[in-house]
């Protein structure tokens, strides 16, 4: 038995769950922490989403396939600007909020974000592609959401 | 001398943090820097390839030791690695830890890389991958806020203390 190709990426953020359900699931937010991008998305279940680049060409598509607010968040995703990743078919990427433990005497909050990124098909690009691409948007996000400010706006060319 | 060589990377973490190389290495090295992401360990190295690597408890106890295999600030460092601190981990091989620090747009890029010189079973990853992204987020918080995020240690999953016992007592790593 062979595993699915995937990508999986835990990061640990100083805020509340409702605030980290908050960034990922608001377009403002969004462009700020992911590099300019534009998400279309009432992030409802059943509904479209869509990521679209600033320069107005569609990145990546597909269907919010289910929003538990300040839990998870599932979508089913296809790339669409590369043609040899689009080939590679579709996605599904699982975010998953939970509480995690502290040592007490330091006291705060924090919260765990687990990515799970799996193709539901064969191929190994598209995993290869977001596994360079989540650790840079991921950190953005756990920047803003501790500092105020992302961990940077350049990023090397995609 | 350490065959950096026969070391496979099984492990690899990758975070990016709003800070400069230098801050990056100088907390990767100093002691009072990694008591505040690293579990609370203090780090004792001396700053030199071939030199002395060790993670030492509040109390002073050792926990993990090592050998610097390379030194290269800012840019790369790489230890040899063996848990020494819990029980049966010590008598498994050493890995090899590198932390590979550079210059990324506006950040630095962080990568954390656990290899292993032997054909070492997925649930004995498992420590790693559930403490690496506790230790690197732990590690950008300080940076980036001046405050610590310090997660809990955990205690290591029951899979991954019986892949230890399974390792220690057939030892592969003694077969071609």
């Amino acid at each position: 038995m062979s595993e699915k190709p995937k990508f999986v990426y835990v990061t640990y953020i100083r805020t509340t769950p409702e605030k980290l359900w908050a960034a990922l699931t608001d377009p403002a937010t969004i462009k700020k922490f992911w590099f300019g991008i534009n998400a279309d998305s009432d992030f409802k279940q059943g509904s479209p989403w869509r990521l679209i680049f600033e320069d107005g060409r569609v990145a990546d598509t597909g269907e919010i396939l289910e929003a538990v607010s300040g839990k998870r968040l599932v979508i089913r995703w296809r790339n669409e600007f590369k043609p040899e990743l689009k080939a590679e078919g579709w996605s599904r990427c699982t975010m998953e909020i939970e509480m995690a433990d502290y040592y007490p005497d330091f006291g705060g909050k924090a919260v765990r974000l687990t990515i799970l990124h799996e193709l539901e098909g064969e191929g190994a690009k598209f995993i290869e592609a977001v596994s360079g691409g989540w650790p840079k948007v991921l950190s953005n996000l756990k920047s803003l959401l501790e500092t105020g400010d992302v961990a940077f706006q350049k990023q090397d060319q995609r | 001398m350490i065959d950096a060589a026969k070391f496979k990377p099984k492990t690899v973490y990758v975070t990016y943090i709003a800070a400069t190389p230098e801050k990056v290495w100088r907390a990767l090295t100093d002691p009072a820097f990694t008591r505040q992401y690293f579990f609370g360990f203090s780090v004792d190295v001396e700053p030199r390839a071939g030199g002395r690597f060790r993670l030492l408890w509040p109390d002073g106890r050792l926990h993990v030791s090592g050998e610097v295999a390379e030194w290269t600030p800012p840019r790369r460092l790489a230890v040899t690695w063996l848990v020494e601190g819990m029980r049966d981990f010590g008598e498994l091989p050493r890995c090899l830890v590198s932390y590979d620090v550079i210059a990324s747009g506006d950040a630095v890029r962080v990568t954390m890389t656990e290899s292993h010189s032997w054909d070492v079973p997925r649930d004995l990853l498992k420590g790693g991958e559930m403490g690496w992204p506790k230790i690197l987020s732990g590690l950008k918080s300080l940076l980036e806020t001046g405050k610590p995020l310090v997660t809990a240690h955990e205690a290591p999953p029951p899979e991954l203390v019986a892949a230890v016992k399974r390792a220690i007592a057939e030892k592969p790593w003694l077969k071609a």
